[in-house]
């Protein structure tokens, strides 16, 4: 059963890689918490993720650039109670922002989005996130950088193989992600770009607790 | 969008695509791109057999489209969703105005969807007053410069980075630089903002699954998500042929959908919907969440035999990417609203007849897109039943079409005016063997290769049974001539029968054979064609024989796939052509078969020979491996090149009614095969014979063109 899961885990890690998305392990939630609050402090430094607030807009594009704040700010809706007060701590340390809903209201802008995936799916990469909570569902997509957690025991082979699963999440009013790597288009060109409305980076914190001791 | 009034303006208008430089590179570039990308992008997949898996899955959801439309609603309704059902385009577009209007809404952003362009929905809402902004990339660009998509899913493929630099100057009001990843940032912010002030957001879907209620919809870019979050109202509009039954079927389609449209596993988003999700822009906290489904004539095709199937279709646009008229000429002039083959057959259902008529006739029957489409779809079978009904439902009867059914039903008649050919051809050939002399009135724009003369003598007058009749046969076999190679090169068939001297095959030529019907087949006359098979079987009994042999791959390929189909209402000759279609086999494959002796040779002592693969060979026939065999047995270097398997141009009548797209796909493969360094250029079609010979002798290229059973012969 372990090696069918690291096999799972190393196939997701590959097929993530070769589009673009972050895969890092990480023991514990605590160390994904400190990882998406580094990724965060660290992300100003690089030009290439500025997201179009610097260029030549219209007016009104600019002002809801202006809304923006100047703090960072990381959203970290639907996450556990003790997680959320750990996160806290590390946020105000580092002197970000952190908001758990209303994040309809800062569509100018969420710097770093951080969520927990419902499973994973190892053939294509995907992280499926079942986000009915509006919030939720916002943190993936208008965060410049999506960090997920997806847990090692949660990775199946194949999509066929979570088609139960998903019947389940969808037997009620339902709003369910697959989320593949960053968003991307290759409509100029077919030159592919990253980053069109969605986030430009996305990491993947595979948390496998069998590995923390 | 193709709006050609008649065939002189519709052949204007490809014109015009073809001197499009910039669009040209660019889809020449992709079709290549494309090709490289189909190899790798189904790794570790049964391809067969999820093509097999796709297409099952959605017959059987069409076939009971009506009860998976009622359990959807069903579903969905429970689960706070409003669905509605629309006959016609027009009534879909009433509907959504309508949930516009009860709902205040005046600003809508919308993400990418087909059938909304099937309905030309953002016309009609802009005419109802309301803002509508397309929020994926490409379509916000054609949006702006009022086109519509030349490409199903790469709709502005057409235009280059400095044009869209130019649009998104004159759209902000500032000076835009023209690097892509900045152009993508702008277009990032400028569409941000209308997400946030919008309060209608209509998408499409590429699954409507029953046992839940949920939609399912593609995308690369994010914007889906936008579109179905942030305004209060959500409205999308899906054809039925977009229900499946379940979870697992959508599935099924998903696996195959990205890998062939983009080459993806995946897109980076699925977006799963079902009922109405939390809001908070909405004054009830739920989603007014609507679902439109359009109907537009796909119920009739549902219930067909023959159509229904291209309701499999899943909008993946493979069949454009690997069309040879395609790639040249873009989908501008090569659709309506769909794009690529499946447009050439949809167009006619869900836009009308009108105009289709033009479409309908610029295909090759070359069968990429068969070989190509991930549901299965027998395209080139449906364009050409497409074409039937529009021939005979013009108002005008198809004189050229009429005429040729008469002549090639009465075989005497044909064959006595190719005799008579030969005496009146004189004034144009000048007693070459070229036709070099044609009047300009009729023939100025078929003049790109040099078209071949009548030979002196068929090959039915020249055929001496003797030699072929051994002792103790290991086969019998009919030879079948077919028109082209018996009246204008009857050479090939003496050097392919001259290959089989001496071996133990027993060779009869029936003279009473009459033409294939496949000239007549693509003229849309399937009742005539019909009864030359019926004629063809009658003559050579396939009880008799082990094989019928033909040099000629269209012969082949259409006595083997069409005969069979073209009979199959007739109980009687239904079995017989089965039986027939089981009996024809190709030279290369025969000759195999005979054996490595037959076909040895010593004289090309490693001549470097590049081969063109016959659309009717390769993908008609599925052989491939065994011309490529046979070259290097008969002692030459076979050479590949990348282009070996597109098609010529010739496409039968096709290079008639399209010299200028005949002619540059010409040109290409002309190109390709002289980057090989080559000597010969070798073929088992005598029609591409006829368009590569005479294009490389019109453009002075050095390299012969044979027929296999010519190049097997020079080197015995």
């Amino acid at each position: 059963m372990e090696m069918h899961r690291s096999g799972l885990v190393e196939q997701f890690r590959q097929k993530a890689d070769a589009v673009s998305t972050i895969v890092k392990p990480v023991a514990t939630m605590a160390e994904a918490l400190a990882y998406a609050v580094q990724v965060c402090v660290r992300k100003e430094a690089c030009a290439m993720l500025s997201s179009g607030c610097e260029y030549g807009l219209s007016d009104p594009a600019q002002e809801l650039c202006g809304l923006k704040q100047w703090e960072k700010l990381m959203a970290a809706p639907g996450l556990a109670a003790a997680d959320i007060d750990r996160l806290t701590a590390l946020c105000r340390d580092a002197g970000i922002g952190l908001i758990r809903q209303g994040l309809a209201a800062h569509a100018g802008g969420i710097d770093v989005g951080l969520t927990t995936a419902d499973f994973g799916i190892a053939d294509t990469g995907t992280l499926v996130l079942h986000c009915s909570d509006e919030d939720l569902r916002l943190a993936t997509m208008i965060s410049e950088v999506h960090v997920a957690v997806l847990r090692a025991e949660d990775i199946y082979p194949n999509a066929d193989a979570a088609a139960d699963r998903l019947a389940a999440f969808f037997s009620t009013s339902d709003y369910t992600a697959f989320i593949t790597g960053p968003s991307r288009t290759a409509d100029i060109e077919r030159v592919l770009t990253l980053g069109v409305h969605g986030p430009l980076d996305l990491h993947v914190l595979i948390l496998d607790g069998s590995t923390a001791s | 969008m193709q709006t050609a009034e008649n065939n002189r303006q519709y052949r204007k208008q490809l014109k015009e695509a073809l001197d499009n430089a910039f669009q040209r590179k660019a889809l020449d570039n992709f079709a290549v791109a494309y090709r490289g990308i189909r190899v790798s992008n189904f790794e570790g997949i049964d391809r067969a057999r999820l093509i097999e898996r796709i297409g099952k899955a959605k017959d059987a959801a069409m076939a009971r489209v009506d009860a998976l439309y009622h359990q959807f609603r069903e579903k969905a309704e429970a689960a706070g969703a409003t669905v509605h059902l629309a006959a016609s385009d027009a009534a879909a577009n009433e509907i959504i105005a309508r949930i516009a209007a009860e709902n205040s809404c005046t600003r809508i952003v919308k993400s990418k969807s087909m059938t909304a362009e099937e309905t030309l929905l953002n016309h009609f809402l802009e005419n109802r007053g309301y803002e509508v902004i397309e929020t994926d990339l490409g379509e916000w660009i054609i949006q702006l410069r009022r086109e519509g998509p030349s490409h199903m899913v790469m709709p502005a493929i057409h235009l280059s980075r400095n044009e869209v630099s130019r649009l998104f100057t004159e759209v902000t009001g500032k000076p835009q630089d023209t690097d892509i990843e900045k152009l993508v940032k702008v277009a990032r912010r400028e569409l941000r903002e209308r997400f946030v002030t919008a309060d209608m957001g209509i998408s499409g879907a590429n699954f409507a699954i029953a046992e839940t209620g949920t939609l399912g919809i593609v995308s690369n870019e994010g914007n889906v998500g936008l579109v179905t979050t942030m305004p209060r109202v959500h409205v999308a509009l899906v054809g039925i042929d977009k229900l499946t039954a379940t979870v697992a079927d959508a599935l099924t389609v998903l696996t195959g959908l990205p890998r062939n449209a983009t080459g993806q596993a995946i897109t980076s988003y699925v977006t799963w919907i079902t009922g109405a999700n939390p809001s908070g822009a909405s004054a009830t906290g739920r989603k007014n969440m609507h679902i439109v489904f359009l109907d537009n004539g796909r119920s009739a095709l549902a219930g067909d035999p023959v159509f229904s199937q291209a309701l499999r279709c899943v909008r993946c646009g493979a069949c454009a990417n690997v069309c040879p008229i395609y790639r040249l000429v873009g989908g501008h002039a090569y659709g309506h609203i769909y794009i690529g083959a499946i447009g050439l057959i949809l167009t006619y259902f869900f836009h009308g007849r009108d105009k289709d008529k033009h479409l309908i006739e610029n295909c090759l029957n070359c069968q990429a897109c068969k070989e190509v489409c991930v549901a299965g779809i027998d395209l080139p079978r449906l364009i050409r039943e497409v074409q039937k009904v529009v021939v005979h439902s013009a108002e005008q009867p198809f004189l050229p079409g009429l005429m040729a059914a008469y002549v090639l039903k009465r075989r005497r008649v044909f064959h006595a005016l190719l005799r008579s050919g030969r005496y009146v051809q004189q004034p144009v050939t000048g007693n070459t063997s070229y036709a070099r002399h044609l009047p300009d009135l009729l023939f100025k724009d078929h003049k790109f290769k040099e078209l071949p003369a009548l030979a002196k003598k068929p090959f039915r007058d020249q055929w001496q049974p003797a030699a072929y009749r051994p002792a103790r046969p290991r086969y019998k076999v009919a030879l079948f001539s077919g028109c082209l190679q018996d009246f204008v090169y009857p050479e090939q068939l003496l050097a392919g029968t001259e290959m089989l001297k001496g071996s133990r095959v027993r060779l009869d030529f029936i003279q009473a054979q009459g033409c294939c019907g496949l000239p007549l087949y693509m003229l849309g006359e399937h009742g005539a064609a019909a009864d030359l098979a019926r004629w063809n079987m009658a003559n050579i009994d396939p009880g008799e024989y082990d094989f019928v042999l033909t040099l000629c791959a269209s012969c082949a390929s259409h006595m083997k796939e069409n005969y069979p189909f073209l009979l199959e209402k007739q109980a009687g000759t239904r079995v017989n052509a089965r039986q027939y279609a089981d009996k024809v086999i190709d030279y290369s494959s025969f000759m195999l078969l005979v054996g490595e002796s037959a076909a040895a040779g010593k004289n090309a002592r490693g001549q470097k020979a590049a081969y063109h693969a016959p659309c009717h060979l390769c993908r008609g026939l599925g052989v491939s491996a065994a011309p490529r065999e046979l070259l290097e047995i008969a002692g030459y270097a076979y050479v590949p090149h990348d282009e070996e398997e597109t098609c010529c141009g010739l496409g039968g009548s096709y290079s008639f009614k399209f010299p200028e797209v005949s002619a540059a796909i010409l040109d290409k493969k002309l190109g390709a095969v002289a980057e090989t360094g080559a000597e010969i250029l070798v073929t088992d079609c005598p029609g591409c014979v006829m368009q590569l010979r005479g294009g490389a002798l019109k453009q002075g290229r050095p390299i012969k063109v044979l027929h296999m059973a010519e190049a097997l012969q020079q080197s015995k």
